[in-house]
């Protein structure tokens, strides 16, 4: 932890550091994987899945981006499912009775980042510790999101809207577009602005972090503000491509996230870790599920293989960074 | 030893307004505005409620006083209810039922209890993964459906009475006693204690914190899996959600109960007297016909007030 001032100082992760071998072992696991499933079923290297594969990692990464910039601080979002759950059936709403889509987006990005403020300021203001913070915040949104619906399904939405989650331009789906733009942002704020920086060495110690002045409190707001504007963006790609929305769709949404994370080597202990290695946690818990899904596995199996994963990542971390 | 455990023991003076207040608060509460709650049946029917997230509670009481988390018991405990459904179905026997849910849980909690101790894993995502290992293995098992069909022997537990007085409750109270003998008056109790405040010690005097964690979180999978024949009985089958979220209002329960997250003290009384208050939160909202997502979002609540104020109160 003294190399404070370096990490915070100096220009992030030179290509020979131990980040890009983390990420050379990551992307030589997703080809591996990739081989596995290609020779075990024929339909796996077709168009078809593989255009579905990005989609569907698509939709974990933008969850899981705006959830790394949390995890970087040493904290932790466990409402995001529940979050965009919420987002979903309240821009649903505004879009069924105003029937501008639009207008809907931009509620269910509202409504995300409103919920992320709230985590931010519970985190902040009260020092509540983020993970049960955030995991009272799952419940109070579960239940609120049960309450408001009712029981009731949402659904049948304008086809241009339809076309975020399920539309093609170019032959890729418009998600993996997204995607590339979020991929690129979120690189671009973590490693070349000031405040990326400042993320970082808030996680890697943060009352060096305060003590060199770093706004602490305002950083940790924006964070977890970004986290839930990420699920209320994830909530509108979820509404346009189910094409309707029930209060139980975030439920399976939120391990998935961090074990995103957590493969693509964002460090639970904070200050390590990047937007883009999130992406290839994404794509290898995408590729493994994929997988099983192709194999005929009972998707019953899915939550117990993302959570030995989960746990698998956490300590594969540990083991390669010698941290106790 | 026993003078470590009298030094850490919290004095109940302080903490009795806390709990106590946000009880009576909610007792005078519903009193006034739920037709029916404060008539014998349903208190009683309170207390039988609350049986299942006491057997939760009191453990989860010993893992946060060690600085940990179980985010898995409720998801364990659903799979051990499924166990008891499925092996007292199969043999008929009450007792195979309950042996197996125990092993079960007990073989959870020796995992988190490694995960934590041995492999360094922050306790909340060990707990979260294996929370998704034991989700997993409950639709596995149950192929997504309810298990019916369980033997008289299994039911009655939850029907019965002993000398008037619930079984389930009796239950309860007995592993109330259990469990403030074990931390109160014994030396693993001290051990305990010490696991949250000061572990250097537990090592200088010679003793593994590894093993002793282990056992600590082996005793909330235990539990859960008692807990789980509670479950299966009160359901009269096995479902693969039956546990769903118990986990939170048993860590609600803890921290209303005024057991503090971050100082490595706990007191039983007051995780005793927080289930009570989530259990009559519940029964009175239900009463007032809110439906249970209310219910879900206001033990949210309860948590995020309690742990503010557990805040406040360590910084002052």
């Amino acid at each position: 932890m003294t190399d404070i001032t370096k990490e915070a100082l100096s220009p992030p992760r030179s290509f020979l550091s131990q980040d890009a071998i983390q990420l050379f072992y990551r992307l030589l696991a997703v080809f591996l994987i990739c081989a596995v499933l290609a020779v075990l079923n024929d339909s796996f290297l077709s168009l078809g899945n593989i255009l579905n594969v990005l989609r569907q990692a698509s939709l974990t990464f933008f969850i899981a981006s705006g959830l790394t910039l949390v995890v970087l601080t040493a904290g932790l979002d466990l409402s995001v499912g529940a979050n965009v759950a919420l987002s979903a059936c309240v821009a649903g709403t505004v879009i069924h009775t105003t029937g501008s889509p639009t207008l809907g987006i931009l509620t269910g990005l509202a409504c995300g980042g409103i919920v992320g403020l709230l985590n931010g300021i519970m985190v902040t203001a009260l020092r509540i510790p983020s993970f049960i913070a955030t995991y009272g915040m799952l419940w109070v949104l579960n239940g609120l999101t049960y309450w408001y619906m009712a029981g009731e399904t949402l659904h049948g939405f304008p086809a241009g809207f339809r076309q975020i989650g399920s539309g093609y331009l170019f032959g890729l789906p418009i998600p993996v577009y997204l995607l590339l733009v979020f991929l690129g942002i979120g690189t671009l704020f973590a490693q070349r602005t000031i405040w990326g920086q400042e993320i970082y060495a808030i996680g890697a110690n943060p009352v060096a972090a305060r003590l060199s002045g770093i706004p602490v409190t305002r950083r940790l707001l924006l964070v977890y503000a970004v986290s839930g504007t990420m699920a209320g963006l994830a909530s509108i790609i979820f509404l346009s491509r189910l094409n309707s929305a029930e209060a139980d769709i975030g439920e399976s949404l939120t391990l998935p996230a961090i074990a995103a994370v957590l493969i693509g080597g964002t460090s639970l202990f904070g200050g390590v870790g990047t937007v883009f290695g999130t992406f290839i946690g994404a794509l290898i818990l995408t590729l493994v599920l994929n997988g099983m899904n192709l194999l005929s596995v009972s998707a019953n199996w899915q939550p117990l293989v993302t959570g030995i994963i989960v746990i698998l990542a956490v300590w594969l971390d540990m083991k390669t960074r010698r941290r106790t | 030893m026993r003078e470590a455990a009298v030094v850490s023991q919290p004095n109940p003076l302080q903490r009795i307004p806390g709990v106590a207040i946000v009880l009576g608060t909610l007792i005078v509460l519903f009193g006034a505005i739920a037709p029916g709650f404060l008539t014998p049946a349903n208190l009683s029917n309170v207390l039988v409620q609350s049986t299942i997230l006491t057997m939760l509670a009191l453990p989860m009481t010993l893992i946060i006083m060690t600085e940990g988390l179980d985010l898995s018991m409720g998801a364990v405990l659903t799979l051990t209810s499924l166990c008891v459904a499925i092996v007292s179905l199969a043999t008929q026997s009450m007792l195979l039922g309950l042996g197996a849910g125990v092993l079960v849980g007990a073989a959870f909690g020796i995992v988190n209890g490694w995960l934590v101790a041995i492999l360094g894993i922050p306790p909340f995502v060990a707990t979260l993964g294996t929370l998704g290992m034991a989700q997993g293995l409950s639709l596995i098992v149950s192929d997504g459906q309810s298990v019916v069909g369980i033997p008289h022997s299994v039911r009655d537990i939850y029907s019965a009475t002993l000398l008037g007085i619930p079984v389930p409750v009796v239950i309860a109270l007995v592993t109330y006693v259990a469990f403030h003998g074990l931390l109160y008056h014994t030396r693993f109790g001290s051990y305990v204690f010490a696991l949250g405040g000061n572990r250097e010690a537990l090592r200088y005097a010679g003793l593994s914190p590894n093993k002793l964690l282990i056992a600590v979180y082996a005793i909330g999978g235990t539990m859960a899996g008692i807990a789980g024949l509670l479950m299966t009985a009160r359901m009269n089958s096995g479902h693969p959600t039956a546990g769903l979220g118990l986990e939170f209002d048993a860590i609600a329960a803890v921290a209303v109960g005024g057991t503090s997250f971050e100082r490595g003290n706990g007191w039983l009384l007051g995780t005793l007297l927080g289930v009570i208050a989530v259990g009559v939160l519940r029964n009175g909202l239900n009463l007032i016909s809110l439906p249970s997502s209310v219910q879900v979002a206001s033990v949210g609540v309860l948590v995020i007030v309690a742990l503010f104020l557990d805040g406040l109160r360590s910084r002052t």
